[in-house]
């Protein structure tokens, strides 16, 4: 862990960490497209990934670190999943645009 | 020797046989379905018979004197099958009594019962319906059994009430016929009437005698009833028994629920208009159910809780008025109907009335004498008259029947002797109150020997379709029937009044007759009476059949009366049926069902729909409002988190975590 030095102070990694996570909340609101909106809540979840980490540096807990793990995997499967159903809808709506995707209206 | 009777086997083998036709109805050949529907009654009869061998072989010494002769088969026979309801001091047992009570009416239920069955077989061939009309059949002989051999007062009921529906059953037998269908609803009706009161009479006995048991009730009179001889101290005292006996007001209360009910199951007045109505069911139904057996319960039920009677004689007299009340009434009725199976039916209510007479008069013995007499020859009237009706292709009007005496030779010989018997040998019952049992006497010879001319006698009056030859099985239960009439009347109400004394006390002194030259006029006074209804019958209906029409052109209003059954059934269509069915239409059906609580249907309803309506809109189905929504959430929580730890004196967190325990 030399990578993370000792002068550079915890809050900063937080900070940094909750502006990306703010980032990927108003990419997510406002963006249009599905890809891009995607790719905000990979933001997200990388954000809370750096929070992770950090705060398992700094109680010097492994837990932390296991969870990221997890969280990775799951993005990963989720951005496997993910991508293949904007194909499919872009395939068969020829958009990405997410206001035109409101199929689940009442 | 102390063996079983095995009083259980009688009313669940007629069970088992229900069972058996009931549900295996269209999968049984119709010789199955018969060999069941027979052979349960027959062996229902058979234990009865056994039980009477058992009772008469072992005690040849017992007469009216020492009626506590040594016997094997020790009167009143008790047989628990196990306990029923057991709640602190109340014990109410399966128990079945047999003494000289029940096994003379057992002996007619199931004899009777199998004629009519074997009856059955024959007038029932050609109908739809065969395996669940036997059914139904052996689903009444098991309640009616249970009736009669009932220990207690609760499984009476029990029987009473199952009676009730397998009578229901068979009058609605021809269920796409409306008037069947609604015969029978009016029987049920009726009875629930009744049955009400005897379940109130039920709660006032238990409730101030704490037990329902026959033999219990009777032992709280006391062996004398009430108050009791005994020596003490060298000096012949009177004690009264325990002071546990409640009063003599709700004594009376008890026995004019009981009435009530009785009145209801008997067709007496108030409550006979179910009975005529009937008629509707097959006729083998009605020689069984409403007129030898199922309608006898009434008298039946006030000669088994005698004791209760006894000490109510202002509920007695009630007892008598109402019989006496409906045998008049019913009789006049009679006169002038033309339905053959409705002439026979006022004079069922007109004969349960008299024994309702009998009973009042406390002459017990009297009473179920009648009600076994009765039940053969009235049986053998209604299965004459199936045979008529049979006959005759279903017409059952007597204006279009007459000399049918050469077509149907043997049911007019059973009939003859049957009317004869009618007409003629229930003056016994006329030594009561004499001057009504003349009247009521005279009526029925009239309308008895009436239906005799207009039906045999004479030449026919339609064309009489020929279509179904009198089988075997119809023709014998008829001949047995008037072999056991004409054995009835000859046994006479003095050897079968002796042999009940144990079980209903003796006759009392007005009808045992301590004058003999009164009793000697009023019996030929009875007899002339009788032979004038015939000759009246004779005049009007054989010689000159013009005279009825004249009669009834002379009296317009008395014959409309008659006609109209005195306008009973319009009288109470209007005081009771009419509002009832004002009531629930307006009051129940549009005030309560369809404003209160369709309205709250409707409420609620409406709440749940304007929420939906406005939530509705949150759905918008735009993925960015969507997600809006879902990052406010997650700041209001996280606000919720923050405010809560950092201002503590909120106590947020406290009080949800206690909500969470709780």
């Amino acid at each position: 862990m030399s990578f993370l030095h000792q002068d550079v102070p915890l809050s900063w990694y937080l900070l940094l960490s909750s502006v990306l996570f703010s980032l990927g909340v108003v990419g997510f609101l406002i963006k249009r497209n599905l890809i891009t909106v995607f790719m905000s809540i990979e933001l997200m979840l990388n954000a809370v990934n750096l929070s992770f980490v950090t705060f398992a540096y700094q109680w010097h807990m492994v837990k932390g670190q296991i969870f990221v793990f997890f969280v990775m995997m799951v993005a990963a499967a989720e951005a496997a999943v993910g991508l293949a159903i904007i194909i499919a809808v872009f395939r068969a709506r020829a958009t990405l645009s997410v206001d035109r995707i409101d199929l689940m209206k009442l | 020797m102390n063996e079983s009777l095995h009083l259980w086997l009688i009313p669940l083998l007629p069970f088992v046989g229900f069972l058996l036709n009931g549900i295996f109805a269209s999968r049984l050949r119709k010789g199955a379905v018969t060999a069941i529907g027979l052979l349960a009654p027959l062996g229902s009869f058979l234990l009865v018979l056994n039980a009477v061998a058992a009772s008469v072989i072992s005690a040849p010494q017992t007469c009216a004197q020492c009626g506590s002769a040594t016997t094997s088969v020790a009167f009143p026979y008790t047989e628990t099958i196990g306990h029923w309801i057991s709640l602190g001091a109340l014990q109410i047992d399966f128990s079945l009594v047999l003494d000289q009570l029940s096994l003379v009416m057992l002996l007619v239920v199931t004899g009777v019962g199998f004629l009519i069955h074997f009856y059955s077989v024959g007038y029932m061939g050609h109908e739809e319906g065969y395996a669940r009309y036997f059914s139904f059949l052996n689903l009444f002989l098991f309640f009616m059994t249970v009736l009669v051999l009932a220990g207690n007062l609760l499984l009476m009921f029990v029987g009473w009430e199952g009676v009730g529906l397998a009578s229901y059953l068979l009058i609605g037998f021809y269920f796409n016929k409306t008037s069947a269908a609604n015969a029978g609803k009016k029987a049920f009706i009726v009875n629930r009437i009744g049955d009400f009161g005897f379940l109130i009479g039920i709660f006032l006995l238990l409730a101030n005698f704490g037990t329902l048991s026959f033999s219990e009730i009777a032992a709280k009179f006391g062996p004398s009833g009430g108050v009791q001889l005994v020596v003490q101290n060298g000096v012949l005292m009177l004690r009264h028994s325990p002071s546990s006996l409640p009063s003599a007001g709700i004594l009376t209360a008890i026995c004019l629920c009981l009435l009530l009910g009785a009145a209801g199951k008997s067709a007496q007045l108030p409550l006979y208009v179910w009975l005529p109505d009937a008629m509707e069911g097959p006729t083998p139904v009605s020689a069984l159910i409403h007129a030898a057996t199922m309608v006898t319960a009434g008298a039946y039920l006030v000669a088994r809780t005698h004791m209760l009677f006894d000490h109510a004689p202002k509920a007695l007299a009630v007892v008598g008025i109402v019989g006496a009340a409906t045998a008049l009434f019913a009789a006049t009725i009679g006169l002038v109907q033309n339905d053959i199976k409705r002439v026979l039916a006022y004079s069922t209510i007109s004969q349960l009335g008299y024994m309702f007479l009998a009973c009042g008069v406390s002459a017990y013995a009297a009473g179920i004498f009648h009600l076994v007499t009765h039940a053969f020859f009235k049986a053998l009237l209604f299965l004459g008259a199936g045979s008529v009706i049979h006959a005759m292709g279903g017409e059952q009007d007597l204006r279009k029947m007459g000399g049918l005496r050469k077509k149907l030779p043997v049911t007019f010989w059973t009939m003859t002797i049957a009317i004869l018997y009618a007409a003629f040998v229930h003056g016994a019952s006329g030594k009561i109150l004499w001057f009504l049992g003349l009247v009521t006497a005279l009526l029925t010879s009239f309308y008895m020997f009436r239906l005799w001319y207009l039906a045999f006698l004479g030449e026919p009056r339609s064309e009489q379709p020929h279509r179904h030859a009198t089988p075997f099985s119809m023709l014998a239960p008829l001949v047995v029937l008037a072999a056991l009439s004409i054995c009835g009347g000859w046994i006479g109400i003095e050897h079968f009044a002796d042999y009940l004394i144990p079980s209903t006390g003796a006759l009392p002194s007005v009808v045992s007759a301590a004058n003999p030259p009164l009793e000697f006029l009023l019996g030929v006074l009875a007899f002339g009476v009788a032979l004038l209804g015939w000759y009246i019958a004779h005049v009007f209906y054989r010689r000159k059949s013009d005279r009825p029409a004249q009669l009834a052109a002379a009296l317009p209003a008395g014959y409309r009366i008659l006609a109209n059954k005195y306008y009973v059934d319009e009288f109470y269509g209007a005081t009771f049926v009419k509002p009832l069915f004002a009531i629930s239409k307006y009051l129940l059906g549009w005030v309560v069902d369809t404003a209160i609580l369709g309205g709250l249907a409707w409420l609620l309803a409406g709440i749940a729909s304007l929420g939906g309506a406005i939530l509705q809109r949150w759905q918008s189905g735009n993925l960015r409002s969507y997600a809006a929504w879902l990052a406010l959430g997650a700041a209001a929580v996280l606000l919720f988190v923050l405010l809560s730890s950092s201002w503590p004196h909120l106590d947020f967190a406290i009080a949800w975590r206690g909500w969470g325990l709780r």
